[in-house]
This record gives C-alpha cells, structure tokens and sequence, in this order.
C-alpha cells in the first residue's frame, strides 16, 4: 500500500476523528487519484466491518456516543476509552476467577464483579459482554455454579472476540488516516 | 458553596458549574469527565469514595454538585451520599447500570436528587444544573445574575420538559407555584417567601461534630433543637438550622440501622424504633411538621394523590386478607387473592390493624391518629379502652390547640376533648394554616418561630404523647396501650409489625402503590414533608371508621380524595375541600 504524507494541512484536524465529515475524503480524493481509490476502498471496507460490528451486535449506540465525544482535542479519545476498559475488564476477569476458585463461592461477591464489569461494558456499548452479565448475575442469584462458570467462559471469549473486532476497527481507521483518507461518521452509515 | 457563584464565572451559569464525580470505573470516570466538559462544566474525578469525601471536606465551598455511582469498593455510594447531604449539603446525583426499582428507591430516599442509569448520556448531563438552581431557590438564595423569579422560570422550563426524573424537590416547587396559582398571588409572593429564609447553614465538620456532642449530651430521647443551639454555642446559628439539620441527623441515624432492609426503609424509625430506643422519630416527626412552615403548602397539594393511596391500599389489603394469613404472607409475597375466601367476622378486625399499621408506617404522627374514636362504633373491642383513648388524645388536642394558635382563623370548636373533633381540628387547623401562609406570606417567619416554640413544648417528657413520641418506643407503647382493653391483645402486637412487613413488601414488589412509593420516599428526605402525613391521617379516619362516620363525610370531601392531584389544584373547588375539611 502506497502512503503518502497528508494532504492539505485542513484535513489534520481530521486524523483519527470518528464524527468527522465525509467531505474531506473528496479532497483526498481528487488529490491523487490512485491513493484516493485506494482510500475509497478502505473507508467502504471500515463501513462494512462497523456495520457487521453492530449488527453482530458486539457494539450498540453507546460507542456511537463516545465517537460523538470524540473531537480535535483529543483524537484519541475513543482508544483510550477502549483500552481503559479491556485493562479494567481483564482485572475483572482475573477476579472473577479467583473467586470461583475458593472452596466457598462467595455469590454476593462475585455479583459484584458482574456488576461491575456490566457498567463498564455498558460504557463502550460492548453489548455482547454486557449481555453474558446481565446473564451471569441471575445465576449468580440462583446460586448456580454450574451457569456462572459457562458466563464466565462466555465472558472471557466475548471480551476477547470484541477486543479483536475493535483493535480491527482502529487498525483499520489507521491506515485510512495514513492513506490521508479520513473516517465516515458512524451515525452516517445508518 | 456559599460562594459558589460570586466568582466571575457566575453571569454565565450553568457554565463551568464545578462537579464531582466519583467512580470506581476508570472507563466511566473518563467518558464522564469528556462529557460534562463538553458541557462546559468544570469536572473533578475521583474512583474512591473516601478521596471524594475529603476532597469535598478540603475544599466546603469548591464543588456544586456531585454525581457518584452506587457501587464502590471503599465506601458505598449511598453512605456517601449521606455523609455529602449531612455535612455539604450539595446535590447529590446517584448513577448505577442497575436500574431497579428498590435501588432508584434508595437513592431517592437517601437523598439523591436524580438517580441516573448508565449508559449516561450528553442530554442527561447537560441539564444537572438544574439540582443546583433548584435548591438554590428552595434555599431562597439569590444567584447572581439570576433573580429568583427568573430561577423559577428557568426551572418551570426545564420542569417542564422534564418527565419522571423529576424528583420530589422538583415536585415541591412546582406544587408550590400552582398552589400560589390557585390562590392568584403569583411569583411575586414566591419571591417573598424565599427572600425572607434566611440563609443556609453549611454544615462543616466541626459544626457537625459540636452538633453530635450536644445531642449525646442531651441525650436522644430529650433531644430537641432548643438544647442543643444552647448547648452548642454557636451565636450564628438559629433553632431553625438545628431542627433542620437534627431531622436530617435522625433520619440518617433510623437508615443506618435499616441498611440491611432497604424495602422498609419508608417506614423510617417505626419499625425500628422497637430496636433502638434511642432514636425519637416518633419525637422528630411530629417537631418537623411544625417546623417547616413553609412546606405546608407544597404538601397540602401532595396529599391528595397521597390519600388515594392510602385509602385504597387499606382498603384492598385490609378487608380481604385474614390476619393469620397476614402472618403468612408477609414472611413470603403478599397474594392477595388467595385471602379472599376470608369469612366476615375477621374483616373488621383486620381492617382495625390494618388501618393502625398503615398509619404507623406512614408516620410518627399516625400515633394519635390511631386513637382515632371514629373506629369505636366499628370495633367492639375498642370500646373498652375508649377512656384510655381519650386520655392518649389529650396531648393531640392540646397540641392542635396551641397549633392552631399562630393562624388567625381558628375557630373555636377545635380545642376541644373529643379525639374525632380533633380530627377536625387538625384538619381545620391545617387549611388556616394553609390560609395563613397563602394570604399572608409576612407572617411565616413568627410563625416558624412559634412553631419551634411548640416543638419544644412538646419535647417535654410530661405528657403521654411525649412517652411514645418522645422516647420512641411508640410501637411498643402503642401496643401496650391497646392491651389492657383488648380481647385481642397478643396477636394485636404481633400483626402490626407483620402488617408492616406487608407494606413495606408490597412497596418493594411496586404494586399498585408505585406512585406513593415516590411520595412516600419523598417525604422521608424532605424536611416539612410530614404535614402532608398529617393530613393523610385525617383524610384517611372517615374511611377507615364507621361507615356511619364516612357517609357524613362531605361529598366533595370525597370526591376531593378520588380525584386526587389534580383535583386540588382546582382553584374553585379547592376552597370547598377545606371547608369540607372543616365539616369533617
């Protein structure tokens, strides 16, 4: 793949930035031909892995919102965002199975960790993840061990299959950058 | 806080509002922080409980509000909550991704003026400064830049838009204004009301600690705001600001026992008051509704949707469920339906306790209202002690007597023996009050101040009322009093307290009494919220009495209770109900 210095000093702002505009791909666009195919490509190749993403429904509006928070200030914003919650879910995790490794399950607390790794899934709109405990918690009140250990399972491959969509997406929106291109606003491929 | 908009930034409010945020969810913590920034509010974070706690203690004045999440590893959200209302009293904002109704329930009750589900969005946030505002005016304080009058548009705006977030404080005011509405004094009045408050005491941590010293001094069953503004020694400070706050401290006190039960927690003090002796909600109750003037009016509009309620949950429980079966149940769910087949005879005796408890469990006040004769004719058993009865409503009578001194229209009638005439006289006296404070805002401050005066009076351990109020042991007492007359005196106890249960339970699993649920809890974190049980009380006797006694019951008294709300805010009508109120 060809990579080429970013165009007009204007599309700078863009870099990395979910809700931008579209209008900057056509000045990509018709500044070199090649490269602006190439980006035309790669940007309806990120429309279609974000549209899978919600419709598989590892995402749901709530990483709509954070795109929408994200802005020039702080182009990063969103993989800062992400990365805060698989260090803070993997804590969970780990948690979560030391606890159903004591001789004594301790329910009430390991509903704790649920719930907690249940608000932060909800942060980024990791829905999947976010299901699985919504799940996970009413075993957890039936005091089944059986039902906990399989969300438990669950969980740790929904986090892992989301991480690896998303470290997708952004590897993704990357090149798009790095090709000069910029990223389509989610809210527009709906 | 005291200063919290004279710094430059206050022409622009809400803009750089300063908030505090606390989450143990670094995810959150971050995606709020970018939020209310883009909100252009000045944001604060911190993922420990007890780093909030001290930073909000370091700096009294540099925060306008707090936005907290419920579940914490260091401290629990809602004991924060309590620690915030008591010692800053800031707004205090819950959010949990748990959305049900019991945990709403208990932030509402411990204080917190929205309780926000996660995912949080912008929207949401954007207009928190309303809490702000919203006491602000309550506290009667003016905003720089913002008259009062224009506060109260603002906030009518904003209320206006807003659906059922709205929380009690917001109700308040609202109600406030259409009563003032109905009475054709418009905003004006408002105003005057508020600017004759004084100015609000924040509570710091010594001034909280001189105020626990002096209540241990005292001691909790002869505590009362007088004792302790002496014993404190702060020249600043009125009796006012210590009844307000000792009301805040007793009801923190009753929720601290109760953490575990969170379902009973709307029926603050009276179930525990059988543990903790110490804790005189009974006391309290009745000193707040006298207290807080100024609320009357907004609780007077409440009652009425409150009283359906009422009425109707007595009825339906009351009537149809054995009180074996009450015993029952109410270790497991209520199922009404399956006490339906429940003979006759057991009805009546049924509906007596339950017409206590539900009383009871609305309020301290309902103590004397249990005495009610009006269930006499009803219930043979309670002929006996009906000289018992009297002489238990003789302090009622007494107090209304001097209650319903301050107002200028105090019929004469009113002072008198017989406890269904008090009745009236509580309800008369109520509607002067109403009167009084609706016609003549000026005269609101002496009248607190008598009122205080009389809180006092009653706090004195001389008469009976005070034995249960004051020592709250009510439950006990109550119980006690009822014995030595009673042919059903065990199982009497032991229903009340499971009759409890009932409500409390009934409450949890969001009936039909949702919507009391809210006033209910409201009322517990209002201060002056309990003149509104007051009237619940006098409302409810004709219905739960003698059918006799309810047929005599006005007409548009009635009606006045079926249609709820809305109905008294009609502004013909509403004369007509206080005069029913008088009938009766």
């Amino acid at each position: 793949m060809t990579r080429r210095p970013r165009g007009k000093k204007g599309e700078r702002g863009n870099c990395g930035g979910f809700g931008t505009q579209i209008i900057s791909n056509y000045c990509s666009r018709s500044a070199i031909k090649c490269v602006s195919m190439e980006v035309g490509l790669m940007q309806r190749q990120w429309v279609e892995y974000t549209k899978s993403l919600f419709l598989e429904e590892f995402l749901d509006s709530q990483f709509i919102e954070l795109q929408k928070l994200q802005d020039e200030g702080n182009p990063d914003f969103i993989v800062e965002v992400v990365s805060l919650f698989f260090e803070d879910s993997e804590r969970l995790l780990n948690d979560l199975t030391v606890a159903f490794d004591q001789p004594d399950v301790d329910f009430q607390k390991i509903d704790g960790h649920v719930h907690q790794l249940k608000g932060s899934s909800s942060s980024i709109g990791a829905q999947r993840v976010k299901n699985v405990c919504i799940a996970m918690r009413s075993f957890c009140e039936e005091q089944n061990i059986d039902g906990c250990l399989r969300c438990l399972q669950q969980l740790k491959q929904e986090t892992c299959l989301v991480k690896n969509k998303l470290e997708n997406l952004f590897r993704m929106e990357q090149q798009i950058v790095a090709a000069g291109g910029s990223i389509p606003a989610t809210e527009l491929i709906f | 806080m005291e200063n919290g908009f004279s710094s430059p930034r206050s022409d622009a409010f809400p803009i750089g509002l300063r908030v505090l945020v606390v989450d143990d969810d670094p995810t959150w913590l971050k995606i709020l922080e970018k939020m209310l920034k883009k909100c252009s509010y000045e944001v604060t974070t911190c993922c420990l409980a007890r780093e909030a706690l001290s930073l909000l203690r370091e700096r009294k004045d540099g925060y306008d509000i707090v936005i907290s999440d419920v579940n914490m590893p260091d401290m629990d959200g809602f004991k924060l909550l309590e620690h915030v209302g008591l010692e800053m009293d800031l707004p205090v904002i819950m959010m949990s991704v748990d959305g049900e109704t019991s945990r709403v329930m208990k932030g509402v009750q411990h204080g917190a003026c929205d309780y926000l589900l996660k995912p949080i969005r912008m929207k949401e946030l954007r207009n928190i400064w309303q809490h702000v505002l919203r006491k602000k005016i309550q506290e009667g304080r003016d905003i720089e830049g913002h008259d009062v009058i224009e506060g109260i548009h603002i906030l009518r705006n904003v209320a206006d838009r807003y659906d059922d977030s709205q929380f009690l404080r917001g109700e308040e005011l609202f109600s406030v204004r259409k009563r003032k509405d109905i009475d054709k004094h418009e905003d004006k009045d408002f105003c005057d009301t508020s600017s004759t408050k004084k100015a609000r005491v924040v509570w710091s941590v010594d001034l909280h600690q001189k105020f626990v010293k002096a209540v241990n001094q005292i001691g909790f069953d002869k505590v009362g705001p007088k004792k302790i503004l002496d014993l404190m020694n702060v020249p600043w400070l009125t009796r006012e600001n210590v009844a307000s706050h000792l009301q805040k401290y007793r009801l923190y006190l009753s929720r601290l026992q109760k953490e575990n039960d969170p379902k009973a927690c709307f029926v603050v003090g009276m179930k525990h008051t059988d543990s903790c002796s110490k804790d005189g909600d009974g006391n309290f109750g009745l000193r707040s509704s006298l207290a807080v003037p100024q609320n009357d009016v907004t609780n007077s509009s409440f009652s009425f949707s409150g009283d359906n309620f009422l009425l109707q949950n007595v009825d339906s429980i009351g009537c149809e469920v054995d009180r074996k079966r009450v015993v029952q149940e109410h270790t497991s769910e209520p199922k009404r339906a399956a006490a339906r087949s429940v003979p006759e005879p057991i009805k009546s005796r049924c509906t007596q306790m339950k017409f206590n408890n539900s009383i009871h469990s609305v309020e301290p006040e309902g103590k004397f209202a249990a005495f009610d004769p009006s269930n006499r004719s009803c219930y043979p058993w309670v002929e006996a002690p009906e000289i018992k009865f009297k002489q238990e409503s003789k302090p009622l009578v007494h107090l209304e007597g001097d209650f319903n001194q301050f107002p200028p229209t105090v019929p004469p009638h009113q002072v008198q023996m017989d406890p269904l005439q008090s009745i009236s006289s509580i309800s008369s006296g109520r509607s002067a009050t109403e009167k009084d404070i609706a016609n003549s805002i000026e005269s609101k401050p002496p009248y607190s101040e008598d009122c205080s005066q009389q809180m006092v009076h009653l706090n004195l351990p001389k008469t009976p009322t005070d034995s249960f109020s004051g020592k709250a042991k009510s439950f006990n007492e109550m119980n006690d009093h009822f014995d030595p007359n009673s042919t059903t005196t065990a199982p009497m106890g032991k229903n009340q307290n499971f009759n409890l249960s009932c409500i409390s339970t009934d409450l949890g699993s969001g009936l039909p009494f949702a919507t009391i649920d809210e006033d209910l809890q409201g009322y517990l974190l209002q201060d002056g919220c309990y003149p509104k049980d007051l009237e619940h009380q006098i409302i409810q006797f004709p219905d739960y009495g003698d059918p006799g006694i309810f047929t005599e019951v006005p007409t548009h008294l009635y009606d006045a209770m079926r249609f709820g709300y809305d109905y008294s805010y009609d502004p013909t009508e509403y004369p007509v109900i206080d005069e029913g109120l008088f009938i009766a």
